[in-house]
């Protein structure tokens, strides 16, 4: 469905996207992963034909970005990062102006936007001005205009920034059950999410791609890291847990009382987990908590950029 | 070009323009300023009028002169400038504003051709100035119930007006697609709109082939004979030129845009 080939975007002298390819199949959910600067941005820019590349070829749904800009952009919903909207409008009045503007049959305008401010929940405030209406709401309807005509290929840039953990879940519903029908392919600081939306993440770094794979082989990849919280002697304890094979490392976390909290970092998770429990059934430590860490974004980064340069 | 992008464009612009102040005041002080002016063109010709009356040297002079000669003729030309003077408070925001907002990147990646952008933002902007010389008529209709002038060179006058404005605005939109500063926009309209404007001057200054060239150039010259009611068709030509010439530079600066 999106081919990138050998993509290349320079800014003047500097190149914020430097010679990247990548495939996406339809009905796929692509994550595209990366500190701030990596330019996913860009990327995604290029993909939406806002700006041609300068270097490599790039084709969406069958059309070149370049050369059949308006086939292509017929196709694509985008949700820009900035989530620029029409102040001065009211919620409907700009999903339809939207909706029409996209094409959509004058009589079926009125009831698209109405679909699409019920799918994202928007009926609340749909005759507000957009400049009254509050930051998730407006992330709402960045998306709503983005999903208006239903289209093949969805591009959203941090979909998820700015909204309550409700809305956080509601919207990763909404752009889970796209899949299939639709291709999407967002951009994200958030590992997590990554994990739960999308099929196949790509990170990138200064404008190239560091690590392209299933969130769950990125996860297993990287170290591994356990929450402790233990009844005891904290010195004892800490010495007892380094004495534990497949541990890369312990770390002390604050205390709460005569609970003491420690990070191990696995070598070896599962020896390494045998070996706790063992050794916490010998000295009949008191164990209040134990759980799993998720692999932040930050380790894998740290972890693929240091291989990069090594 | 797509006819239904382009009204699609049209309306949403105008209803923004229409939300908020800056079009109403702007219609205002250019009623206020094209109605101090009628008032004084007409109170002058009024006084003379009457002093004419006792004065036989005076009324002799006088009747070289006539309603249109004195009133009408010098209102056209007042309006054009003042026309001149607010048109680009009209137009900067066309497209700086959305290149400084952003939305210019979700306008530009809708499925719509950038002669459909420019053309609706265009004729939005017409629409407004259009009104606001519509709004004008009151003064000629005024001369009308209270004098005999020739309707002729009122109706030419109005062509030459509603050219000049089209004119203006399709080099607002230009020097608003250079840039996302709206002040910055309307300062470089002004400008080159006193240059078109000042080239009229020069005229003298200048050997007279190259006289009349810079003469043709420049910008209101084309409404002083229209409102004399003589339509030349160079005239016309002139403005569908500038206005296809600006309006053409618009879509150019926007493609570059693009492309850095
Ligand atoms: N219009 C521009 N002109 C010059 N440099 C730019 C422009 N836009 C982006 N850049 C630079 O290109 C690089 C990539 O930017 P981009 O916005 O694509 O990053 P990003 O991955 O989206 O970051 P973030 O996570 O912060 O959104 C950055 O170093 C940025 O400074
Ligand atoms: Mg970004």
């Amino acid at each position: 469905m999106i081919e990138v080939e050998n993509l290349t975007k320079e800014y003047g002298e500097f190149r914020a996207v430097d010679n990247i390819s990548f495939t996406v199949e339809k009905g796929e959910i692509l994550g595209f992963l990366g500190p701030n600067g990596a330019g996913k941005t860009t990327v995604m820019r290029i993909l939406t034909c806002f700006f041609p590349p300068t270097k490599g070829k790039v084709m969406v749904a069958g059309y070149n970005c370049f050369e059949d800009s308006l086939n292509v952009r017929k196709r694509i919903g985008y949700l820009p990062q900035r989530v620029p909207l029409y102040e001065d409008m009211k919620v409907d009045d700009y999903l339809r102006f939207v909706a029409a503007i996209k094409g959509t049959p004058a009589k079926e305008v009125k009831r698209k936007a109405a679909k699409v401010m019920d799918d994202c929940g928007l009926s609340d405030v749909s005759h507000k001005l957009i400049s009254t209406i509050s930051g998730g709401y407006r992330q709402r309807v960045g998306i709503a205009q983005a999903l208006v005509n239903d289209p093949e290929v969805l591009i959203l840039d941090e979909p998820t920034v700015g909204l309550d953990p409700k809305q956080i879940k509601e919207i990763r519903t909404l752009i889970k059950e796209l899949a299939g029908r639709h291709t999407v392919i967002l951009s994200t600081h958030i590992l997590p999410e990554v994990s739960i939306l999308c099929g196949r993440v790509i990170i990138i770094n200064q404008g190239k791609v560091v690590a392209e794979d299933r969130p769950e082989n990125l996860r297993s990849e990287s170290a591994q890291r356990m929450l402790l919280r233990i009844n005891g002697n904290a010195p004892l304890i800490e010495q007892e847990l380094s004495r534990v094979g497949g541990i890369k490392g312990v770390e002390r976390e604050p205390a709460s009382g005569d609970t003491h909290g420690f990070v191990v970092v696995f070598d070896d998770e599962k020896r390494g987990r045998q070996g706790i429990q063992a050794m916490i059934e010998k000295n009949k430590f008191e164990l209040v908590e134990m759980r799993l860490l998720e692999v932040s974004l930050e380790d894998i980064f740290i972890k693929l950029v240091t291989k990069e340069e090594a | 070009m797509n006819i239904r992008n382009v009204s699609l464009i049209l309306n949403r612009e105008l209803k923004s323009y229409f939300s908020s102040l800056t079009v109403y005041i702007v219609i205002i002080m250019f009623l206020l300023m094209t109605g101090y002016f009628f008032y004084n063109l007409v109170a002058t010709f009024s006084i003379v009028s009457f002093q004419a009356q006792s004065d036989p040297m005076l009324a002799k002079q006088y009747q070289l002169l006539n309603i249109n000669e004195t009133v009408i003729r010098p209102l056209f030309g007042t309006i054009g400038i003042i026309l001149l003077l607010m048109t680009p408070l009209l137009t900067m925001r066309l497209l700086a504003e959305e290149k400084k907002t952003g939305t210019i990147e979700l306008l530009l990646t809708f499925p719509v051709d950038d002669v459909d952008v420019v053309l609706g933002k265009y004729l939005a902007c017409l629409a407004v100035v259009l009104t606001m010389i519509l709004l004008t008529v009151t003064y000629p209709v005024l001369l009308v119930a209270f004098g005999e002038p020739e309707v002729v060179p009122i109706v030419t006058g109005y062509l030459g007006l509603v050219l000049l404005g089209a004119a203006a605005i399709s080099l607002g939109i230009f020097t608003s697609s250079l840039t996302e500063n709206q002040i910055v926009s309307a300062s470089l309209s002004f400008a080159m709109l006193f240059f078109f404007w000042f080239l009229g001057y020069s005229v003298q200054l200048v050997s007279a082939g190259l006289g009349q060239f810079l003469g043709y150039l420049s910008i209101n010259e084309h409404i002083e004979s229209m409102s004399k009611g003589v339509v030349d068709s160079t005239d016309i030509i002139y403005y569908l030129c500038f206005i296809a010439l600006f309006l053409f530079l618009t879509l150019r600066s926007l493609e570059a845009k693009r492309w850095r």
